[in-house]
């Protein structure tokens, strides 16, 4: 309540909520672990939101109750109107990982939710899709190409394709680049915000990078650990589309100063 | 001087040269076949020099050069499709059955305690302790159950070949990491989806490392049960020329014995190389026929 507040959306993003969650909170008996505690959260259409929260602060538990892959203690989780109470098809996600599979080629690989979901012939009608993702994020040529051929950033640019062949409505990104190098995750923060804005997708991104959270996000979710709680929203008012050289802006300076400074406090409490 | 290049020797390098090269053995040089003929003639050399000081009786140990004259003897009697090539057929049925059956049981056994908790739980104990037995010594049991001919033989190749095909299947079902099975999770993939399209292939390279320890154990069995339960197969043709004294024979039968062996290990790795392609140990995979 007090911290929920805080932690509505910024006026000037004020678009149709599509995921809603209230008062959502996880406690693993088994382990004695209490994960989340009252989490309020509303993404509005087409923003991108970011978590960011030193590790085992509950940030990827957060992922999952949203993706249906966990169920919460307490709460409501609620996208597009409907409960989440399962995986969904209007739901996208990115792990760490590529998680490409090395004996499909790349085109077989993007088009494998489709496969899974409706067949193969469905998954064959949807190759010119496919390719016209591959195009998107600039991986043409490489359909026949199996896994083991691609570098991780190529890798990744896949996985970002079978995330969106189905046009899912919010995308959930777990760490998305954090396996990469600095440059290439660099890059590939920005062929997301491209990505992101040519589909208006609602996407949220947990990460335990500052800046990553900063130059991407319209807001930033501060949690703290042990429970997981947000701590406060930060909006982030830097004009899009945001560039790279924008880091050494004095404002992009002041934001990141000031998340440091509550993960910080949130680190001590 | 600090950072002019230099070669391996220490000495300073022309200006623009730093070519050095890495230093390898001799012994690494030796191409690999010659390097095995290499081992094979020191074997043989030693061979012939332990039978001419006479350590050991000739009746024990031949001279390589009567082994050799044996192994010829024996493969004329193969060719010309003699007793020796029926004899020979009755093995390789055994083993070829004894292997199918430990492939198909085992897989269904692997898929039991892999995929269901029920088999994780109640069924996997059993199969270790089962295991854990001398396997061999169910031989005479499988004879008066199966009798003298090749049932007895297949029975015993398949159970003795059966264990690594579970173990590999299980571990394969295993094999598939969180990330795999959370991202079929998020597409909504059914247990069977996720049977077929993740864990079955992700679990392809332990598959085939089981089937690769059974076709191996899968000769073993065949012949133990062979020298155990008599029959009409290589193992009984072993059987005899020792009660004979007759060890050059022995010896040339174990040679072209194993010479089954290697055929289904091959056709094993064979079929790995088509089937997982996509693994690097498999491409890698040493003792193949190039």
């Amino acid at each position: 309540m007090r911290l929920a507040a805080r932690d509505r959306a910024p006026a000037g993003l004020a678009g149709r909520p599509v995921y809603e969650l209230q008062g959502v909170s996880k406690t693993f008996a088994r382990r004695n672990v209490h994960a989340l505690d009252n989490i309020d959260l509303q993404l509005t259409e087409g923003s991108f939101a970011a978590v960011i929260g030193s590790s085992g602060c509950g940030k990827s538990t957060l992922l999952k109750i949203m993706a249906g892959l966990l169920p919460p203690s307490a709460g409501s989780v609620v996208l597009a109107g409907a409960p989440v109470t399962g995986p969904r098809r209007d739901i996208g996600m990115m792990f760490q990982q590529a998680t490409l599979f090395p004996w499909r080629t790349t085109i077989e690989n993007v088009v494998l939710p489709i496969e899974v979901r409706d067949g193969k012939s469905a998954a064959r009608a949807k190759h010119d899709d496919a390719r016209a993702l591959l195009e998107l994020v600039g991986l043409q040529g490489f359909e026949q190409v199996y896994p083991n051929e691609l570098s991780g950033g190529m890798a990744q640019r896949a996985a970002i394709c079978r995330m969106l062949i189905t046009e899912p409505a919010v995308l959930l990104l777990d760490e998305p680049f954090s396996a990469l190098d600095e440059l290439s995750r660099d890059f590939m923060n920005m062929e997301l915000q491209r990505i992101c804005s040519e589909r208006t997708a609602t996407s949220f991104l947990v990460t335990h990078s500052i800046p990553e959270a900063v130059i991407l996000s319209d807001v930033v979710h501060v949690m703290s650990p042990r429970p997981g709680r947000f701590v406060e929203a930060v909006a982030v008012d830097l004009p899009r589309p945001r560039t790279l050289d924008m880091i050494t802006e004095p404002r992009f300076g002041a934001l990141v100063q000031h998340i440091r400074g509550l993960l910080d406090k949130g680190a001590f409490l | 001087m600090m950072h002019a290049p230099t070669t391996a020797a220490g000495q300073p390098a022309a200006p623009g040269q730093t070519v050095w090269a890495e230093h390898v053995s001799w012994i690494d040089r030796i191409p690999r076949a010659v390097a095995m003929l290499l081992l094979l003639v020191a074997f043989l050399a030693v061979w012939q020099l332990v039978y001419e000081v006479r350590l050991l009786s000739p009746i024990i140990l031949p001279s390589p050069l009567e082994t050799m004259a044996d192994l010829v003897f024996v493969g004329r009697n193969l060719v010309t499709g003699d007793y020796m090539l029926g004899a020979l057929w009755v093995t390789t049925q055994e083993v070829l059955l004894g292997f199918a059956i430990a492939i198909g049981v085992g897989f269904l056994l692997g898929l039991l305690v892999g995929e269901t908790a029920f088999g994780e739980r109640a069924v996997m104990p059993y199969l270790v302790a089962i295991n854990a037995m001398p396997k061999v010594a169910f031989a005479p049991l499988f004879v008066s159950w199966l009798g003298f001919g090749i049932a007895s033989k297949v029975a015993l190749a398949a159970f003795i070949a059966l264990f690594p095909v579970i173990v590999g299947t299980a571990a394969g079902l295993h094999a598939a990491d969180e990330n795999a099975r959370m991202l079929f999770r998020t597409m909504g993939a059914s247990r069977w989806q996720t049977l077929i399209k993740l864990k079955l292939p992700v679990g392809m390279p332990h598959f085939f490392a089981g089937l690769k320890n059974a076709a191996v154990l899968v000769v073993v069995g065949a012949v133990v049960g062979e020298f155990l339960g008599g029959g009409k197969g290589f193992g009984e043709l072993i059987r005899v020329a020792a009660s004979q004294l007759n060890t050059p024979r022995v010896f040339s039968l174990i040679i072209y014995l194993s010479l089954l062996g290697l055929l289904t290990f091959w056709v094993v790795i064979w079929l790995q190389r088509r089937l997982v392609f996509w693994h690097k140990e498999t491409v890698a995979d040493e003792a193949l026929p190039q």
